[in-house]
């Protein structure tokens, strides 16, 4: 995002920035090295079922087939700060928490209609969160979770050319073209 | 393509002497080198960073969103080396290379500023946002009618024949508009503005009666091939580095034409010290380097010296300069060295919501957008600040980041994501801020850099009047949009830490005494009438257009000047 497009998008990006992505403190230590320090595969494993719940693959890949589970883990050991990995490694425990609280077992175990129950209420839930949420307090996991499925699965390959339209080199730029319901819209700008 | 035509004078040579020296390679830098090295003289361009060559070194120019690791965000060690570049927009995986590192070069804030620095050859010329606008004599003639610090020495007139050299060379787009603030200059043809935008102009025009102005931005993008240069594609990628050479950088525009000539030396990873001044002369005779990969020293001798290296580095090297003379270092006879720091002030604006285009969308990627020229205090308008700003915008589908708020996880919250949302018109102020002599950067000799060199120690901030033109700003924008039949508007005033707008000018001005001023009005240091500084130190007000064009008119003015004083024996 350069200047002017970060000039033409304040306020958006999902009412914030991307946590993590782009306002850091100094002299934050990485705290792990290797994606296998913070995340095992089951842990991957099981954020591509909650990717896939939010993004679902219909006519076009889901979450999951882009691997979000693996990208989480990639975003959160490489570009979050030490509290916010802290708190996006409660996310799975605090999932299926809510999960044995909704339908007595945990997430994975859950059907599709279920699985999305519990991430509709916990999206409620941060929503409500970060309403009131002072500028310095700590994030909401869940919205991390979100935040990084809706990056992950629209900046991945099949995110832009399948589910969004994607020209990498358009040669032209027209400011009025006729657009219809349905119609996909642009991966870059 | 460089590296086989350049002549990289890596090491140090048996001959050091050259007809001039360029210290800097950014759009000033660039500028001096092709003026000089056309107009014969053998010349060495030094940048204190590595060399960054064309398209071999646009590394990601190429690549697709999905082969970032990081789809765009910096890693916390990449934050970890740029702690000033982390605090902004600019911290992105694709270019946080090419930002300094603020660990290796530090500075001391006094009170908070943000340099946005870019330490290899081209510096920020391969980064820059390329709008391009003419200043007027509404600016040039501005403190003199204020009563306001200096006057300028020049006016419209001195600087219009080189603001058409520059832009017949740079490439520049945008529209004729016939506007006395914004003087029109020799565009290739402009770029569009979108439905809405055109909607929201038409509006503005009726609602303020052709008092005010918006127009499409008027951008160092070729939208025609201009000889050795493609056209832009469209692709808003160009911070990356163009592969097409698509606008203005020194890579792709002034470095070529100054390699053709064959007069042309660059040395990269050379921090310039010093200007060597002869007392007796009164002239300087060259300049000390240190190499920033070995630490060692060298001298570079020449008849001229061009101070490029940004507005904040010049007035660092000249005051390393000449101490034992004066104190403060060269120029600092004035007392005016290092102050009357300015930039341009943003971080206010407002965006909202339009209506009635849900049938239309656009194609194509355009690295510009709107802008409004200034219309406060001018032709008779009056506030209770001096001067006025102009706002840059766009109008825009929301994508795939906005919220869906109202839709459950799943396949309709997907698909909803897959389409556009809805329009919205956003934009934000940029602010003239005034000369104030207290606003000032100096050396802090107790921090030294990662070369053993004292640093530059931070002291400005912005004052009631760009306060107050703030507020304006803030509630100017918001009427314009409402007048425009914009809905749901946001504002927002963020405030402005100076160096934000990467505009960083004045501390080294122009004037016409040499008691007031560093430099005379052909950007000669009045104290050593052979160096010249053309970058943005040299501005003595800071207008509210960009200033890249100006430089490199002012530049272009300068290098003839100081050709035909050396052929007259002048200096």
């Amino acid at each position: 995002m350069n200047r002017r497009d970060a000039i033409g998008r304040v306020a958006l990006l999902m009412g914030g920035t991307i946590i993590g992505a782009e306002f850091f403190l100094s002299g934050c230590k990485p705290t792990a090295s290797k994606v296998e320090d913070l995340f095992g595969a089951d842990d991957v494993a099981f954020f591509n079922e909650v990717g896939d719940t939010i993004i679902p693959e219909t006519n076009t890949p889901g979450a999951k087939t882009v691997n979000i589970g693996n990208f989480m883990a990639i975003m959160v050991r490489d570009c979050y700060k030490p509290e916010d990995q802290k708190i996006f490694l409660t996310a799975k425990d605090n999932i299926n928490k809510q999960s044995k609280k909704q339908f007595g077992k945990d997430f994975v175990n859950c059907d599709i209609k279920q699985r999305t129950a519990v991430l509709n209420t916990l999206d409620v839930e941060q929503k409500e969160y970060n309403k009131h949420k002072d500028k310095k307090a700590p994030n909401h996991y869940f919205r991390m979770v979100k935040e990084l499925t809706l990056l992950g699965y629209f900046t991945s390959e099949p995110g832009c050319t399948k589910a969004l339209r994607y020209v990498a080199i358009p040669g032209k730029y027209e400011g009025d073209v006729p657009y219809k319901k349905g119609d996909r819209a642009w991966a870059t700008r | 393509m460089l590296k086989d035509t350049v002549n990289i004078n890596g090491k140090a040579k048996a001959d050091n002497t050259y007809d001039a020296i360029v210290i800097g390679s950014g759009i000033s830098g660039g500028w001096a080198a092709k003026e000089l090295t056309e107009k014969g003289l053998k010349t060495i361009m030094l940048e204190r960073g590595r060399n960054y060559e064309h398209l071999k070194d646009y590394k990601t120019a190429t690549k697709d969103p999905w082969e970032f690791e990081h789809r765009g965000s910096i890693t916390q060690a990449q934050a970890k080396q740029h702690p000033i570049i982390a605090r902004g927009w600019g911290a992105n995986e694709q270019i946080i290379d090419k930002w300094a590192n603020d660990v290796d070069a530090p500075y001391t804030e006094v009170k908070p500023f943000n340099w946005w620095r870019a330490y290899q050859l081209g510096g920020r010329s391969q980064l820059w946002g390329r709008q391009s606008y003419r200043w007027s004599d509404h600016d040039f003639e501005a403190n003199a009618k204020d009563g306001w610090a200096i006057d300028w020495p020049i006016r419209y007139a001195d600087l219009k024949p080189w603001y058409d050299y520059v832009e017949k060379f740079a490439g520049i787009s945008g529209s004729m508009e016939g506007l006395e603030q914004l003087p029109d200059g020799h565009f290739l043809p402009p770029m569009q503005m979108n439905v809405v935008e055109k909607d929201v102009a038409r509006r503005i025009k009726e609602k303020y009666k052709g008092s005010r102005h918006m127009i499409i931005g008027r951008t160092a993008n070729l939208t025609a091939a201009i000889p050795g240069r493609t056209a832009c594609q469209f692709r808003n990628r160009c911070w990356e580095g163009c592969p097409f050479g698509g606008y203005f950088s020194t890579q792709s525009s002034t470095l070529p034409a100054a390699v053709a000539t064959g007069n042309l030396t660059v040395r990269p990873f050379s921090i310039v010290t010093k200007i060597i001044y002869d007392k007796n002369t009164q002239k300087a005779t060259g300049v000390e380097v240190l190499d920033a990969e070995t630490n060692q020293t060298y001298e570079y001798h020449a008849k001229i010296v061009f101070v490029n290296a940004s507005a904040l580095n010049s007035a660092w090297v000249l005051m390393n300069s000449a101490t034992d003379v004066w104190e403060g270092g060269l120029g600092s006879s004035s007392g005016e060295l290092g102050h009357n720091v300015m930039d341009h002030h943003y971080n206010v604006g407002a965006s909202g919501v339009v209506e009635g285009f849900e049938d239309k969308y656009v194609y194509g990627r355009r690295a510009n957008g709107i802008y409004i020229p200034r219309f406060t205090n001018l032709f008779g308008d009056k506030r209770d600040y001096l001067r006025g700003f102009g706002y840059q915008g766009s109008a825009n589908r929301d994508d795939w980041s906005r919220d869906v708020a109202e839709m459950q996880f799943g396949t309709g919250y997907k698909e909803a994501l897959t389409e556009p949302g809805i329009w919205r018109m956003g934009m934000t102020g940029f602010g003239e801020l005034l000369p104030y002599h207290e606003n000032k950067v100096s050396l802090d000799k107790n921090k030294k850099d990662k070369w053993g060199l004292p640093v530059l120690a931070m002291d400005a901030e912005l004052k009631d009047n760009e306060q107050k033109m703030r507020v304006d700003m803030l509630s100017e924008a918001k009427a314009m949009l409402e007048s425009a039949g914009v809905k749901d508007i946001k504002t927002w005033n963020n405030g402005h830490h100076i160096g934000d707008g990467i505009h960083e000018m004045g501390t080294a001005r122009m004037g016409r005494d040499p008691k007031t001023s560093v430099l005379n009005g052909h950007n000669q240091v009045w104290d050593a009438k052979n160096v010249f500084v053309t970058d943005g130190a040299s501005m003595t007000s800071s207008a509210c257009q960009n200033p890249s064009l100006t430089y490199m008119a002012l530049t272009a003015r300068a290098a003839d000047y100081a050709v035909s004083e050396l052929k007259k024996g002048n200096i």
